[in-house]
């Protein structure tokens, strides 16, 4: 449908592909999502997608049971005062809290930056508003 | 100050001068101030779209208030700070488990949920596969979760009334169950999705400004020097500094606490009604800007609940709270009381009733939509219902589920029902989770794997709670009679959680049907880049 808007654009796709990623009746726009996700655009969006998430949910859940462990299982580690009363333990706490906003903060950018242009490139390719 | 202070509670232990007058007429205030903004709000709720989702419509900022404030029920506001109080180091751990948990949400569910399903799990998880076995799965987690969490929080009021009016006879408590029980049915009937997050809004805002405006007077009365509060913390309980060092509460059963750690931390973002708020913003940046301002509004909260619960340990002593009506959950009232006397006390107490009714009625919403939707609309009517027709059903299952969690929470008063939110957070983490990993990021992922995963999970933590502890075996075991205890844990998650990802593996490679290539691609891309998804 948007040929003509991005035709100018770095990203133009040539009309004969582009009929590749729909199906038999172009007036329905029913979108092939299997030629979508066949795209090099698509694909580079998932990866991106998925080799930031998996390796930051697996950080984020071994450093959480890591501090449950220690606390179960080291309980003497963790009693050890470093300032005044606070102890050990009440740090690594707080540290989750602060570990965890930051996480927070580098996915939200990441989102908001890397992962919005690799999206909008599939946009582009298919054709559809993002 | 401090003396004068720790004099004051012995008051409010005995039962005397709580002014209990004043919380009604705060929580009444509360009531009708909500029923009004419900009523205003709840124009538009002729579409399934807005009753059950508000049309996607609220901002990134107001979903996230209202998502801190579906996670800061009774039992975490008064739960972790008693926990704190009493158990000390122990409680703190628990409420961390509640803030790391956003992330499972954030990173690996809440955008690519909102981007493929429209209202409830099931949407996403029948996707691809085949719909009724499937939605039916979906719709039993959903509303074995809720209810079981409808009923912990509707039996929690009780105890609550006790507490916080001063009412002690059963009779008063059940009005009181009743009571919130049908405000809770007018909030869902009239307000729909729309109306239940602006209570909830309404509802965190006041719990966050409260607890922040009492931590930010108790580290004024220590000179802003947590180590004093800790100190004092260590000669008002009976266990003198230990309290400041972990094993208080789980150092006999070390294995049951990282058990219990682990459905939290993968439970709370997997909670029926948790997963529905992904779906009341209109596109993933709000998805994710509901993620920022909710984290923020919980690391805030833990913060201030670490100091608050110290707090109550060193002004009111773990011993009074242990022994006061309500025991661990009376820390922060009294710990109010101590500090701002029978007013904040009895604005603490209109907070914790409001906590109460905001969440209780995320939770009806959330269960009624989900049969409304997966059972009547999708498997009843074959996807031809009236959209009339399926909002009607919607607001009877609400009635329902309504009466049914009043009649089960005046059943269940009084009784020991802690264990139903870790039950209902082992479910969540259990049955939901693997069963969305997998349908989102699986593409082998089919039918056979979807029931494996959903019934493996809930079955397993069933029935390994009816042999555990909590059931039978131990002093506050619910049967005392006969002890057929043969899981030593209170908490399932450890050995529930992976065995239902093992069921969806394994029953999804031995079934071996291939479901339908075409569907799996439309949603993976849909789920990455919202394309066509309204």
């Amino acid at each position: 449908m948007n040929v003509a808007r991005h035709a100018e654009g770095r990203h133009s796709v040539p009309a004969e592909l582009r009929s590749t990623l729909f199906e038999a009746d172009p007036a329905e726009c029913h979108l092939d999502f299997a030629a979508i996700q066949r795209t090099p655009e698509f694909r580079a969006l998932r990866r991106k997608q998925r080799n930031f998430v998996f390796p930051m949910s697996l950080l984020f859940m071994l450093w959480f049971m890591a501090y449950v462990l220690l606390s179960a299982y080291a309980r003497q580690f963790m009693a050890i005062k470093v300032l005044g009363l606070i102890n050990v333990g009440i740090v690594m706490g707080l540290a989750q809290f602060l570990t965890t906003v930051v996480i927070m903060a580098l996915y939200c950018s990441y989102a908001d930056k890397t992962l919005g242009a690799a999206v909008e490139d599939v946009h582009l390719r298919a054709g559809t508003e993002s | 100050m401090t003396a004068q202070l720790v004099a004051g509670t012995t008051l409010a232990a005995t039962g005397m001068d709580t002014k209990p007058m004043f919380s009604l007429a705060l929580f009444i205030g509360f009531v009708a101030i909500t029923l009004y903004v419900v009523r205003r709000v709840s124009g538009g709720n002729s579409t399934t779209s807005n009753y059950y989702t508000a049309g996607g419509g609220f901002t990134g900022a107001q979903n996230g208030i209202a998502l801190s404030g579906d996670f800061l029920s009774a039992a975490s506001f008064l739960g972790i700070a008693g926990g704190i109080a009493v158990h000390g180091y122990d409680g703190f751990v628990y409420s961390v488990g509640w803030v790391v948990a956003w992330l499972v949400g954030l990173l690996l569910i809440a955008e690519m949920l909102r981007n493929t399903g429209r209202f409830t799990m099931g949407d996403v998880v029948a996707y691809r596969l085949r719909q009724r076995p499937v939605r039916i799965a979906a719709a039993t987690s959903t509303l074995m979760i809720s209810f079981l969490y409808l009923l912990a929080q509707v039996a929690g009021a009780g105890g609550l009334v006790s507490l916080l009016l001063n009412i002690s006879s059963r009779l008063g408590q059940s009005i009181a169950i009743a009571v919130v029980g049908i405000v809770m049915i007018v909030y869902v009937l009239v307000g729909g999705m729309k109306g239940t997050t602006w209570v909830q809004i309404i509802k965190a805002t006041l719990l966050l400004l409260c607890m922040v405006l009492i931590t930010v007077y108790l580290l004024g009365a220590f000179d802003f020097n947590f180590s004093t509060i800790l100190a004092k913390a260590s000669t008002g309980s009976p266990m003198g500094s230990a309290i400041l060092d972990p094993g208080a509460l789980y150092g006999a059963n070390e294995l049951d606490f990282v058990s219990l750690a682990l459905a939290l931390v993968l439970g709370i973002c997997s909670l029926p009604h948790v997963l529905m708020r992904f779906y009341t913003v209109p596109n993933s940046r709000e998805v994710r800007r509901s993620f920022r301002w909710a984290i923020w509004a919980m690391v805030v909260f833990y913060f201030c609940t670490l100091i608050v619960g110290y707090g109550a340990t060193a002004l009111v002593g773990a011993d009074t709270i242990v022994h006061a009506p309500g025991g661990e959950n009376s820390a922060a009232p009294l710990l109010a009381y101590a500090i701002g006397g029978p007013m904040l006390l009895g604005l603490v107490s209109a907070v914790a009733f409001a906590t109460i009714l905001a969440v209780v009625a995320g939770l009806t919403l959330t269960a009624s939509v989900s049969f409304a939707h997966d059972i009547y609309a999708s498997i009843i009517k074959r996807g031809q219902a009236e959209a009339g027709r399926e909002i009607q059903v919607a607001r009877l299952t609400a009635l329902i589920m309504g009466v049914l969690a009043i009649l089960g929470g005046i059943l269940v008063n009084g009784r020991n029902v802690a264990f139903l939110v870790a039950l209902a957070l082992a479910l969540a983490a259990s049955a939901n989770l693997s069963a969305l990993l997998y349908s989102l990021f699986w593409k082998r992922y089919n039918t056979a794997g979807a029931l494996a995963s959903i019934y493996g999970g809930l079955g397993s933590c069933v029935l390994l709670i009816a042999l555990s502890p909590v059931v039978s075996g131990a002093k506050d075991s619910i049967v005392k009679s006969v002890d057929f205890h043969v899981f030593p844990l209170s908490n399932p998650g450890i050995v529930s959680i992976p065995f239902s990802f093992l069921c969806g593996w394994a029953a999804t490679l031995i079934s071996g049907r291939a479901e339908d290539p075409a569907k799996q691609a439309e949603m993976e891309v849909r789920s990455l880049t919202a394309i066509e998804a309204d």
